[in-house]
């Protein structure tokens, strides 16, 4: 769900079949460029401030820190992305890249910063990697795609490296989140309860259950989704290979 | 126009060519056995010509799943299906005509769908009202509120959708028999999931009532609910005889005799312009912000669906009233 955000339907389809496809103008290529550049840049600083802190500290323990303002930075402005499809820049569906986007933040702020006790966790470790990989390979993707010079390796990496990071992701993800649950039953995390004068409550503690268990649907959904779209796209280009 | 002509299973979307001969210029719907025709059967995707029938049948004759509710016919493989009244030779064909027929799926009729849509939100707050076991902590059990306003909420929100299934039975005339099966699930989780998060909170034994401005504020908003359900309603009459019963003529909705109608003036789908009133009216009165929540949703769902309306009357009347707004005086 939230680790390797590959992008959607739409523009997987784009680089499978020669079909006519309005682009964008001219500068908005070049914003995107920019963009998807900046976008990559940003997530290898993080991924270098990842090799750097553990080389310094000799242990994987309490890296969090070492990047956590550059990986709120970064993750927050995806958002952006969203803005993209609903303009019309990019041929994606808001709905679809809104939700992946959300749930990436949602975890970067509303588990991972608001509940500090769980930033030691090496589970938050494991889903930083999984999604520096994944936005680092994904944005050069979309870098070169825009330039019209996509090398067969950056292809073959954001098709293939999701079987792995996909499920790593997950699993970071998911375990931090158990990890946030008694802290936020104790301290009653964004919750609200009655009597109140607006005749409303909200358990947080809940929500992130309930979160958990959406996983369950929406993983293998998004998995096999992806694993189809490798097939679309690897084998396509293996036909005209053997040509 | 539901086809009796056979056709070939194994694509969705099939071509028919249907050449005509007609011994004398008489006028043929499609509806009655037509042994005139001959069809030619091709496929969609490869054109080939799969079989030819010098006597045609009704389609659901063939493939009985395939009903007439279900089946779209079409001149053009992505346009707009052909309606029931159509009759052929009024189509701009040729003596060899082409059909494109598409499976719309199972099919539900609109009562039925409404009846259980709005039956559903009816007994659900009536259980949570009388605090029906499981619902609330136990020594709550079928106790009733002590504030008056929750008496007040549940008498109005039973009025309407009892006033909803009435409408449903007796007074509305539908366009179209049915809508494909998914949509009761889609509808009834909407309509029976707000109903139910609604209902938990106002009969809640830690409920308060309206503070800001008290029982002044809940008077105001009984007189705003009744006002928009008798609003409501008055424009259900108007539209309802607009069209002559079994018939599916559209004309242009005008302001009657009754003043609640008058609003035609200024918006052309008043009946939603009321419905958001009357939600309006008792957000006002519960003080409830889920009851906020499916009144935001329902404003939203319900401005696209007057903008759509507003849009096919224009379309459809040259002489439309350039006044009105699809569903806010002069604002949306």
């Amino acid at each position: 769900m939230s680790a390797p955000a590959m992008g959607t339907t739409k523009t997987a389809h784009s680089d499978v079949a020669p079909k006519k496809k309005r682009g964008p103008g001219a500068l908005a290529t070049a914003y995107l460029v920019i963009y998807n550049v900046v976008m990559t840049a940003g997530w290898l600083v993080i991924a270098v401030g990842l090799v750097r802190a553990y080389l310094a500290r000799g242990s994987y323990h309490g890296l969090y820190y070492s990047i956590e303002k550059p990986l709120k930075f970064f993750q927050t402005g995806a958002l952006l992305e969203v803005l993209h499809c609903a303009v019309g820049i990019v041929p994606s569906s808001v709905v679809l890249t809104g939700f992946q986007v959300l749930s990436r933040v949602f975890l970067t702020w509303a588990v991972t910063h608001s509940v500090r006790e769980v930033q030691n966790e090496d589970s938050v470790l494991l889903f930083v990697s999984a999604w520096t990989i994944t936005e680092i390979i994904r944005y050069s993707f979309y870098t070169f795609s825009l330039l019209n010079h996509l090398p067969y390796l950056i292809k073959w990496a954001r098709y293939t490296f999701f079987l792995v990071l996909y499920p790593m992701g997950v699993t970071g993800e998911l375990l931090t989140v158990y990890a946030a649950l008694p802290y936020v039953q104790k301290t009653g995390l964004y919750s609200v309860t009655l009597p109140n004068k607006y005749n409303f409550s909200f358990d947080y503690h809940t929500f992130l259950i309930l979160t958990m268990v959406s996983y369950i649907p929406l993983f293998p959904q998004l998995y096999f989704h992806m694993m189809r779209q490798r097939k679309k796209v690897l084998c396509h280009v293996e036909e005209y290979k053997t040509e | 126009m539901k086809l009796n002509g056979a056709f070939w299973p194994s694509s969705k979307t099939l071509c028919l060519a249907q050449t005509h001969h007609l011994s004398s210029p008489r006028e043929h719907t499609l509806s009655q056995a037509v042994v005139f025709f001959e069809v030619e059967i091709l496929d969609a995707k490869t054109k080939d010509k799969l079989c030819f029938l010098d006597k045609v049948r009704p389609l659901h004759k063939y493939y009985p799943q395939w009903y007439a509710a279900r089946q779209s016919i079409r001149l053009d493989p992505k346009g707009k299906s052909l309606k029931d009244e159509d009759v052929l030779q009024h189509l701009p064909v040729g003596t060899t005509a082409t059909f494109y027929f598409r499976d719309l799926g199972a099919q539900i009729s609109w009562v039925t769908v409404f009846l259980t849509e709005y039956g559903g939100p009816l007994l659900l707050y009536l259980m949570f009202y009388f605090r029906v076991p499981f619902i609330y902590a136990p020594k709550y059990d079928f106790t009733t509120s002590k504030h008056w306003v929750v008496h007040l909420a549940c008498m109005c929100h039973s009025f309407h959708y009892l006033k909803r299934l009435l409408e449903t039975l007796f007074v509305h005339r539908f366009s179209h028999g049915t809508m494909p099966l998914r949509n009761i699930f889609k509808n009834c989780t909407y309509y029976w999931g707000f109903a139910a998060w609604m209902a938990y909170y106002i009969n809640h034994p830690l409920y308060t009532p309206p503070t800001i401005y008290g029982e002044q504020q809940v008077r105001i908003a009984l007189i705003i609910f009744l006002f928009c359900q008798v609003g409501n309603f008055s424009i259900h009459i108007a539209l309802r005889n607009l069209r002559p019963p079994g018939s599916k003529t559209r004309k242009i909705p005008y302001p009657t005799k009754n003043p609640f109608t008058w609003i035609f003036l200024l918006v052309s789908c008043p009946n939603y312009t009321y419905e958001l009133g009357s939600w309006f009216g008792f957000t006002l009165m519960t003080q409830c912000l889920p009851v906020a929540f499916f009144t935001a949703v329902g404003f939203i769902q319900m401005t696209v669906w007057a903008k759509g309306k507003h849009r096919s009357y224009l379309k459809e009347f040259r002489d439309y009233p350039p006044l009105r707004s699809p569903i806010l005086p002069f604002v949306l």
